[in-house]
């Protein structure tokens, strides 16, 4: 076939594509995933008890911040990386200079407690063992659908793609895992918290390696 | 730069339904394509016909993913280096492309088309309906609506499975070797 006819062909396929545009692509994936990871705080984790007293607290909407903020940067990466050419520059200052901070945070916490079992409880507080798992757990879903989302773009660096897929879905997972988790200090949230979103967005740019080729 | 600014206008009006104004832009872009993988893989003229034609499918299907905000020529450009890298991926070639400029891309040689042969081999693999339909539209120059009517279906219809078949094609293509 010459490439002319295949010209034709393509030709008398013109217009708009069909399907969901990228930004769209990415907002369905929010929704469909978040849903699933609520769903699953409800009826696996369950809501911790005194939701209502704690969201009333400054530090519940610290958490969510935090957390949404590197589930933004996630998002401005892989809405850039999802083209070909494009960077993830600034989604990744945005989720670095957010890391960052709560490092410090967490970190001068730390080392301002009175005793050094007070620094071992803020670092394990009640949950450090299931914490990081649980965020991965809840993160898959929705990492599963933005990878089939981010196959209908066209990303030329698949593995940085894949990780910034697994950023948005795991600071999005994150957030909703603050409706479960009792946990408030800055120690524990930037360790343990931080360490799930970033088993979300390693599997994510694990898999982007392959999945992510067109 | 009045090529970016002709082809862009060109893909404005593609994506707004116009046939003419896509086939314009997808011939200019081709040709531009021929060059530019021919300046890189010496010696294999067919090779480079199959990564044309794979590059203005990958052109034609990923085309939500430009940005109208952004230059179309950096954007094919990069889809084109996509292809090539992953051409010498697949053939175990190791060869490192250093980071170039777009306007290189856009240098105005024009070396002559040859014939590839993955785009006929992937076309033959179709399902007889879907391949009966791309080939009523590229060779017979028959419209859509007129090919959907020769195999029986309406011009919607016909625009739904030469969509399929295009997106058939290219993932075809991609795991020919």
């Amino acid at each position: 076939m010459r490439t002319d006819d295949l010209i034709d062909a393509l030709a008398a396929d013109a217009g708009p594509a069909p399907g969901l545009a990228p930004r769209r692509r990415l907002g369905v994936t929010l929704v469909g995933g978040g849903l699933v990871a609520l769903l699953m705080v409800l009826t696996w984790l369950r809501m911790r008890p005194d939701l209502s007293e704690a969201m009333r607290g400054g530090m519940f909407w610290t958490k969510a911040v935090y957390t949404g903020l590197l589930g933004l940067g996630g998002y401005l990466a892989i809405e850039r990386l999802g083209r070909p050419a494009g960077s993830g520059r600034r989604g990744w200052m945005l989720a670095g200079a957010a890391l960052g901070l709560f490092i410090l945070a967490g970190t001068i916490q730390m080392m301002t407690s009175p005793s050094i079992l007070v620094a071992l409880h803020l670092m394990r507080g009640h949950s450090w063992h299931v914490c990081s798992v649980n965020i991965l757990a809840l993160g898959i879903p929705m990492l599963a659908l933005g990878l089939w989302a981010v196959r209908g773009m066209a990303p030329t660096r698949p593995a940085q793609a894949g990780f910034a897929m697994g950023l948005f879905a795991g600071g999005a997972a994150a957030t909703i895992y603050g409706l479960h988790c009792p946990e408030n200090t800055f120690t524990f949230v930037a360790l343990w918290y931080s360490l799930g979103v970033l088993l979300v967005a390693a599997l994510g740019g694990l898999l982007g390696r392959w999945a992510l080729r067109w | 730069m009045d090529i970016e600014i002709r082809l862009k206008a060109l893909m404005l009006r593609g994506l707004d339904g116009d046939a003419a104004a896509y086939r314009e832009c997808l011939a200019v872009l081709g040709v531009r394509l021929r060059a530019y993988f021919a300046r890189r893989m010496s010696g294999a003229p067919g090779d480079v016909e199959d990564l044309v034609q794979e590059t203005l499918l990958a052109v034609h299907l990923k085309r939500s993913t430009w940005d109208a905000s952004q230059s179309f020529t950096a954007w094919a450009h990069a889809v084109a280096r996509y292809k090539l890298i992953d051409h010498w991926r697949r053939r175990k070639v190791r060869q490192t492309l250093p980071i170039e400029d777009h306007i290189e891309f856009l240098a105005a040689e024009e070396p002559e088309p040859s014939v590839g042969l993955e785009l006929d081999r992937a076309l033959a693999s179709l399902p007889d309906r879907q391949r009966i339909l791309v080939s009523d539209v590229k060779l017979t120059g028959l419209s859509l609506a007129e090919a959907g009517a020769r195999a029986g279906i309406s011009e919607g219809a016909a625009k739904v499975a030469l969509h399929r078949a295009l997106k058939a094609l290219a993932e075809r293509m991609r795991r020919a070797d």
